[in-house]
């Protein structure tokens, strides 16, 4: 992927983005817009566990975005995860809205921590508890709450981190059996767009952005089980179940 | 269904076997040459300049009114036979539909005839495969033909596990005065026959009928995404996500495996097959395209097993455009060979391109069918649009393909004038010989009038499937549930 350095390619509907000065419309920082793309991502691959056995090739495409960001966010070193001691799991509505993503937006960097603090689940098969200060912990950061945090991640970690996560993708294309479709299905299908608000989520940003494509996204009737995107308000415990047949031991 | 077991024994060494005398024919002479042009197909498309534009013009609309589609009659496949007197279209529902083409007093019509229903069958059913748990959609995703060899028409169609041989053949005559039977079928005592007598043949109203005469099952574990029959008329290939089987049609106990890129840890696994097809001319040649971007051509008498390739095609990547994104989209939905064999064309997301089968390392041509999209492939990708596969198709002398896009827009490259055209399929074009207006997707900035602004594109009406006459210049183009037939302007 991109070396330190070179320029990267932004995200959609963006300007240059050279640093915001006032007035001028800034882009969503790059880290966020990687994290969010990389929960979205994962979202996708849960999905797959349908009725019918979901299709290869989205599922190996998907998958191969995945490791490209995972690759890039070892070498930027944002490929770590801050462990809350008995902090719980994170609520959904944490994770950030693919508004960040899609749209441009000003002021993004007002009262939000730094995404190096971001929480990335480096395997399902890890016991992490994401950090709560944190803006985009993945919908995967909903581990079975009976197994006690660990200790703080640090990039050592991350090759074995990276391991067991390439573990978990793989199962993903192994296991293509539906064990439990129903509750998937009804974890995400309802998208309360309500949640598109983001004043939970990033406090002090302006709402007066232009509309982009995501706007136009909302209007779309979703087509065959619809990814709801990263924005879903979900049982936990629904998730842990997921979760619990994604790890398969 | 269990997956056959890989047998690799060697292609047949004569792949001629005896035909029945039923099938024996002179399909030899009605193979089709890439060399011979019908006259009216060079014409240029429109807005050339001069008389010898093409003017395309809704002709008829098929399928239900209705806003609301029901699930089953989404269109997932169209194909015209070899002489395009027969249209096919295939569904999510497991049907097959045909048309047949009127055959009208050309002298005197304005337009050429119009496509009426001809046969309607159930081709696939769902099925449960039991060991997975896991239901097997009847949604039809390809239909070749087979060329006319007699009176009877055979067609293959395929869901993602099993190939079908459909015979449809016509019934106008019926044999009626049996010795033996009453008319209703029924036996005769046998002491009542007290003479004896020969049916005859007497006329009927005419019956189409569709039978299966061969099914090749269990030989993909995967889902199967493309069949293609060998300029041999004897063989065809079958293509899933990971192998690629070549089949006799006369056999359907046995299918040699040639192409197999299913690693040995599925956890390597990073590319699939996306489409394959044979060379329209060389026998022992075919090409399959990946979800990397890339085309392999391979010759079946270099080795049983072709997973070396005999020539790769790959374009290389432009770093300017490198995003996250740039795999997915550089995925091949669709790979064609031009009638002539010289050249084939591929189809990612955002663009067409032509490729001379001797040169490797990059496209000769390259369309760009919606590049305003290019923007927006974030969100293309959270509504799984960008996953969808649009195919694409040559006209009868290769010098125009055409490609479907959103917002039921289709869009043609005339490969000689370099001009192209979008056009729509819809309802409110509906009277015969209407002329479709070009249309103007506005990317950025000001929106003139009569153009449309990207988003305000329906992304829920994609034109995936389109087919072009071999002959003529008609052209089916499917939208969700209904099948649009164009011509262009006679006179």
């Amino acid at each position: 992927m991109f070396g330190r350095g070179l320029k990267r390619k932004c995200f959609d509907n963006e300007e240059e983005a050279d640093g915001p000065p006032a007035g001028v419309r800034a882009v969503a920082p790059y880290d966020l817009q990687r994290q969010s793309l990389l929960d979205m991502s994962l979202v996708k691959l849960q999905l797959c566990h349908m009725l019918v056995e979901p299709n290869l090739c989205r599922s190996v495409l998907i998958a191969n975005t995945v490791r490209q960001i995972q690759e890039e966010m070892t070498q930027d070193g944002a490929w770590r995860m801050v462990a809350p001691q008995g902090a719980g799991l994170a609520p959904l509505d944490r994770l950030v809205s693919t508004d960040i993503l899609c749209r441009s937006a000003q002021e993004q960097e007002h009262g939000k921590p730094g995404p190096e603090d971001s929480t990335f689940p480096k395997g399902f098969k890890e016991d992490q508890a994401p950090d709560l200060t944190c803006d985009a912990p993945a919908v995967t950061a909903a581990q079975a709450p009976e197994h006690p945090p660990s200790s703080v991640w640090d990039l050592d970690s991350s090759r074995e981190n990276r391991g067991s996560f390439q573990k978990s993708l793989d199962q993903i294309f192994e296991t293509l059996e539906s064990k439990n479709p129903s509750s998937v299905e009804d974890l995400f299908s309802d998208v309360d767009s309500s949640y598109y608000d983001l004043d939970t989520v990033l406090t002090g940003m302006m709402g007066s952005s232009r509309a982009g494509p995501c706007d136009t996204l909302e209007g779309f009737t979703p087509l065959a089980p619809a990814p709801p995107g990263p924005g879903c308000k979900a049982d936990l415990g629904e998730l842990d179940h997921i979760v619990e047949i994604l790890v398969e031991t | 269904p269990q997956p056959l077991p890989n047998r690799c024994h060697p292609p047949p060494s004569s792949l001629s076997t005896p035909l029945s005398p039923g099938e024996r024919g002179e399909f030899r002479k009605q193979r089709p040459r890439g060399t011979q042009q019908a006259h009216h197909l060079q014409r240029n498309m429109a807005g050339a300049g001069g008389g010898n534009d093409i003017q395309w013009c809704f002709s008829q609309v098929k399928g239900a009114v209705d806003d609301d589609v029901a699930e089953a009659d989404i269109i997932s496949t169209v194909e015209f036979n070899h002489s395009g007197e027969l249209l096919a279209t295939g569904d999510k529902g497991g049907r097959v539909v045909i048309f047949q083409q009127e055959q009208e007093n050309k002298i005197q019509s304005h337009s050429r005839g119009e496509y009426n229903v001809y046969s309607t069958f159930q081709s696939h059913e769902p099925e449960f495969d039991y060991l997975k748990s896991l239901e097997i959609e009847e949604k039809i995703n390809k239909i070749r033909w087979l060329p006319q060899k007699n009176a009877a028409q055979f067609l293959l169609s395929t869901n993602d596990k099993t190939i079908k041989l459909w015979k449809i053949s016509e019934r106008d005559k019926r044999p009626e005065g049996y010795n033996l039977k009453e008319e209703d079928g029924r036996y005769r005592d046998p002491t009542t026959v007290t003479t004896l007598r020969v049916p005859v043949f007497r006329p009927m109203d005419l019956m189409v009928e569709a039978s299966p005469r061969r099914i090749f099952a269990n030989a993909h574990t995967y889902h199967i995404n493309s069949i293609s029959i060998n300029s041999d008329y004897e063989t065809y290939l079958s293509a899933d996500d990971l192998r690629i089987n070549l089949w006799h049609l006369e056999i359907t106990d046995r299918s040699f495996n040639i192409v197999d890129i299913k690693p040995a840890n599925m956890e390597e696994l990073t590319e699939v097959i996306t489409a394959a097809e044979f060379h329209p001319n060389s026998c022992n040649t075919f090409v399959y395209s990946s979800s990397k971007g890339t085309i392999r051509l391979c010759d079946m008498r270099a080795s049983a097993l072709c997973d070396r390739h005999s020539k790769l095609f790959e374009e290389p990547e432009d770093p300017s455009n490198r995003s996250f994104f740039s795999e997915i989209i550089s995925s091949i939905s669709d790979v064609k060979f031009s009638h002539s064999g010289r050249y084939m064309m591929t189809r990612d997301y955002l663009s067409v391109k032509i490729w001379d089968l001797n040169m490797e390392n990059r496209p000769v041509e390259t369309y760009q069918v919606h590049e305003y999209l290019r923007s927006k492939l974030c969100s293309l990708y959270e509504n799984d649009c960008i996953f969808d596969k649009f195919e694409c198709c040559w006209n009868g002398s290769d010098s125009v393909v055409m490609t479907g896009s959103y917002n039921n827009f289709f869009r043609m490259f005339d490969r000689n004038t370099k001009r192209d055209i979008t056009l729509e399929a819809s309802r409110e074009n509906n009277k015969p010989r209407t002329i479709l207006k070009p249309r103007k997707v506005c990317a950025s900035g000001k929106r003139k009038k009569d153009e449309i602004s990207v988003d305000s594109l329906d992304f829920n009406k994609k034109i995936l499937h389109t087919a072009w006459h071999p002959k003529e210049n008609i052209i089916a183009v499917a939208t969700t549930n209904n099948l649009y037939i164009f011509q262009d302007k006679v006179n």
